[in-house]
């Protein structure tokens, strides 16, 4: 395997090798020593077209911390505004001798372009590209829900996950739906009809338009970032009506069984989709899906510039 | 495998009593077991350096702090095979600062291997000295790397494959060396 | 002299050699019975010349991507002998000015006729008409107008239009497109844009709007023409409203014929288009609404595109696929070789409906004595592997590139004039 574009793109067994990866990787990088040789002298550039702060440095530290030369190239596309094309910015990567890109982008199908378009020779992961597809994240949800539900190992066979929330903008939930259908959760998507991509129903999972019917049988719940703005699109009317439709806050929580986790993919929009003493509740687990972030990208990294095993 | 190529050089007796002796000298060596460690190598490694450590136990009658080492992610050759899924690597509790570490090793070929370890443990702590125990020492060295405990020397042409089975593991006691097998 | 096109089959029918002089064709005789300046057609197919509805030429304004002159060449060597040349140029062609300029460039040219397309609307913004009566009595007696690119989304507008061009028999083509259901839009709204994260188009957003517009014909009684039909729902909105007789007709693209949003599942640009291709179940109906008439025409929205504009991200490339040079290939794989139509049908949908919607007296005539000699001779045995490298269009913009099509202008004539002889530029 040499690029990560999709969930899709991994079968069951290259996933759970990417999660026991991630699992000793963050056994090694708890040492004080937490620096490892394995990438040393290898380029790994991270492409963002788009602001996200907080996915840069995962892929930074995690880069970093196999010892890979890290360059961080923040562009412009070439659609919002005059800059230079993301033909003419792979062309210069490949020239730089980059033996991987980590894309952000806003528009959907951006890094499969550049993988597939011939311009440049190097491994390409998605980072998260517009409404598509957004694989780490899916792989650190996987990972933190592993952990907490499984005992870290093997599988998710029999997990039932809830996400919540404005799925038709989510290429979080899209990631999701994917990989936790790949390891065998049960995936339950909840959200305003207007919030749900046309075909949904075809989809690997269950679809509720009532969160509260779902609750009680959830082992995992992920609020999904819902923008504010998305009310001036006529997606809802209000964000408050939102917030009491679909929100979790400390009533709701209740509901979920004792030992369901609750995640988020932040940034968290507080009082939106989840109250603030949800998020700071001890079943929240988001500040350790950042750190789970930078294992699960280590893994990625290492497996991808060492080339995994192909998909048959 | 082609079995009439393959022949046995060592049985389980046999290697029952390499390790008993093996043993003996880590003892003999640090005088005692009090400061000792073993890190064994995966796969093999690690369970040859759990019965060392019985063994030693036996001797001294004192247990030995075991751990495991993996070396995946130090290798020099990552640009030439396949990326593979990491092992396990366990460090006692009492860590390896101002202790004796003894590596453990199925086979000793290249020394590639226990060049990486050699890193591997720069990175965790600073023992008082670093032992290389192994079962098999098949000669063809390419890097200054000797070995101060052999279960067995055991010459060979480099195109043979020597291959160490262990209850633990493979279910079975031997090593074997395959003549015609191409590396 | 007179050139006789040697052993013709005039809509695939009997051998015959078809003497043209003058521009018109002057006898029709048994093979090799004729003298004069012989142009071998053994075993070629004779049609009337091909008109398209809808062909974009780009200039003025975007040279880069095509010209009178290269569009032209693209034309003549895909069978065509009439092409319109869509309004949506920069500057947009909205006022008599534009598109006398561009009908003189076809003049001068003079590979095929070429009709501008006048804007039904000032810059194509959807607010004021244009000058459409200075248009129509300009020089290039421009017929047919349209937005296209553009919906001309606002009702009232839309039905002063229809009305407003009743004064000299022209049509108003619509691009249909509800605005507000395709912000952003990318591609056909379905389970696939879902997956892809692409933002969809839905086919209501074609169907309301045409839906709209047939009642709107019919309330004024005016003719309307429908660009690029593309959903199975639209043929069945078409379909009823000519059963109550209102005055529409419709148009399909090729790529519409033969094409599934499924392509995009590479992200390729490539097949970026607008309308976006569908499904196949919409590729049954439109091929059966071509087949019944329910489609009159096969219009290619020619639509060419410097490399640039395709060698990016899908979302921000641009729409369009280039179409002159493989229209008749496709129309043979699609209707010809299962049998939907036949040589006459095919003769019908692809120049003498288009030139009747078009208003075009010179074109689209039958194979007769006395008919203006505007021919298209085809090889239907020949087979093509698609190169966008060898296109006589500026642009490259094929989606067909690395197929093996079926078929091939091999001669055509333009006026009486020889454009294409043996597949190349005369």
């Amino acid at each position: 395997m040499k690029h990560l574009l999709s969930a899709a793109d991994l079968d069951r067994e290259q996933a759970i090798t990417i999660l026991d990866t991630a699992g000793e990787l963050a056994a090694l990088t708890d040492r004080s020593v937490k620096k490892l040789p394995t990438l040393r002298g290898r380029t790994v550039v991270n492409l963002f077209f788009e602001d996200s702060t907080r996915t840069r440095i995962s892929f930074e530290v995690a880069a970093k911390r196999l010892s890979a030369d890290v360059i961080n190239f923040a562009a412009k596309g070439s659609s919002v505004s005059k800059g230079e094309s993301l033909k003419d910015t792979a062309l210069t990567l490949e020239a730089m001798g980059a033996d991987a890109v980590v894309i952000r982008h806003n528009l959907s199908g951006a890094p499969h372009r550049l993988a597939t378009a011939g311009w440049i020779g190097g491994s390409v992961v998605n980072a998260g590209d517009g409404t598509h597809e957004h694989p780490t994240q899916a792989l650190l949800d996987a990972f933190t829900m592993r952990k907490h539900l499984r005992g870290g190992s093997g599988d998710l066979e029999g997990v039932r996950v809830g996400i919540v929330g404005d799925v038709l903008h989510s290429r979080v939930a899209r990631s999701n739906v994917l990989l936790l259908r790949t390891l065998g959760a049960h995936v339950t998507l909840v959200a305003p009809p207007t919030l749900l991509p046309l075909g949904v129903e075809t989809w690997p999972c269950d679809v509720s338009y009532d969160i509260d019917s779902v609750l009680p049988r959830l082992d995992a719940i992920m609020m999904l970032r819902v923008q504010g703005e998305r009310m001036h699109d006529a997606y809802f009317p209000s964000a408050l009506e939102y917030s009491r439709l679909y929100g979790l806050d400390s009533s709701r929580m209740s509901k979920l069984p004792d030992h369901a986790v609750i995640l988020h993919p932040g940034p968290m929009n507080r009082g939106m989709e989840i109250s603030a003493d949800v998020a700071d509740s001890p079943r929240s687990l988001m500040v350790e899906q950042v750190a789970n972030g930078v294992s699960v990208r280590m893994a990625v990294l290492y497996l991808l510039l060492g080339g995994m095993k192909e998909n048959d | 495998m082609d079995s009439s190529r393959t022949r046995i050089v060592l049985d389980d007796s046999d290697i029952v009593r390499a390790i008993r002796r093996v043993a003996h000298e880590i003892v003999e060596s640090a005088k005692g077991a009090d400061d000792l460690v073993l890190l064994g190598i995966p796969t093999r490694g690690v369970a040859l350096a759990e019965r060392i450590a019985v063994a030693i136990a036996e001797i001294e009658g004192k247990s030995v702090p075991t751990g495991a080492l993996d070396i995946t992610l130090y290798r020099d050759d990552l640009r030439l095979r396949p990326a593979r899924a990491l092992e396990p690597t366990s460090i006692p509790p009492e860590g390896i600062d101002d202790r004796i570490v003894v590596l453990v090793d199925d086979v000793l070929f290249s020394g590639r291997t226990v060049r990486a370890a050699l890193d591997a443990l720069n990175d965790i702590g600073r023992p008082r000295a670093v032992r290389l125990a192994v079962l098999v020492d098949r000669g063809h060295r390419e890097l200054p790397i000797r070995p101060d405990f052999v279960g067995k020397n055991l010459p060979t042409a480099v195109g043979e494959q020597v291959r160490v089975n262990l209850r633990e593991v493979d279910g079975t006691d031997s090593v074997t060396i395959n003549e015609g097998a191409s590396q | 002299m007179p050139i006789v096109l040697r052993g013709a089959r005039p809509y695939g029918e009997d051998a015959v050699d078809l003497v043209i002089a003058d521009g018109v064709i002057v006898e029709i005789a048994p093979v090799g019975s004729a003298t004069g300046d012989v142009l071998d057609c053994t075993d070629l197919v004779a049609l009337p010349g091909f008109v398209d509805l809808h062909t974009h030429l780009r200039e003025p304004g975007r040279e880069d991507a095509e010209t009178v002159e290269s569009g032209s060449r693209a034309a003549a060597l895909g069978g065509y002998t009439c092409v319109h040349a869509m309004a949506n140029t920069s500057p947009v062609a909205d006022t008599a000015g534009v598109v006398e300029q561009v009908w003189r460039l076809g003049e001068r040219t003079g590979l095929v006729d070429v009709r501008p397309v006048g804007a039904v609307t000032v810059g194509l913004a959807g607010e004021r008409m244009a000058e459409i009566g200075a248009m129509a009595h300009s020089e290039a007696q421009v017929r047919v107008f349209s937005d296209d690119g553009k919906c001309v989304h606002d009702a009232a507008l839309m039905r002063r239009a229809l009305e407003y061009v009743k004064a000299f028999d022209g049509v108003v083509a619509q691009h249909a497109q509800e605005p507000r259901l395709t912000e952003n839009a990318q591609m056909n709204e379905g389970v696939l844009s879902g997956q892809l994260g692409l933002t969809g188009w839905p086919a209501v957003a074609e169907e309301a709007i045409i839906a709209r517009d047939v009642l709107l014909a019919q309330h004024v009684d005016s003719r309307l023409h429908v660009c690029h039909v593309s959903t199975a729902g639209s043929v069945e909105v078409i379909r009823w409203a000519k059963g109550r007789g209102v005055k529409v007709t419709a148009e399909v693209c090729p790529h519409h014929l033969i094409l599934t949003e499924d392509l995009v599942a590479s992200y390729d640009p490539i097949y970026k288009v607008n309308p976006p291709l569908r499904t196949s179940v919409d590729i049954d109906a439109l091929r059966a609404a071509l087949a019944d008439g329910t489609i009159d025409a096969i219009a290619t929205d020619h639509a060419p595109h410097p490399h640039e504009d395709k060698d990016c991200e899908w979302g921000a490339a641009a729409f369009g696929m280039l179409g002159l040079e493989t229209a008749f290939s496709i129309a043979l794989k699609t209707m010809i070789e299962p049998g939907l139509l036949d040589w006459r049908g095919l003769a019908d949908r692809m120049s003498v409906a288009p030139a009747r919607i078009g208003g075009v007296r010179e074109q689209g005539h039958s194979l007769e004595v006395g008919s203006i000699a505007n021919i298209a001779l085809v090889d239907p045995q020949a087979r093509r592997v698609i190169s966008s490298e060898n296109l006589a269009s500026k642009s490259r913009n094929t989606p067909y590139a690395s197929m093996e099509l079926p078929g091939a202008v091999v001669h055509v004539l333009y006026g009486g004039n020889v454009t294409v002889r043996d597949g190349a530029l005369a």
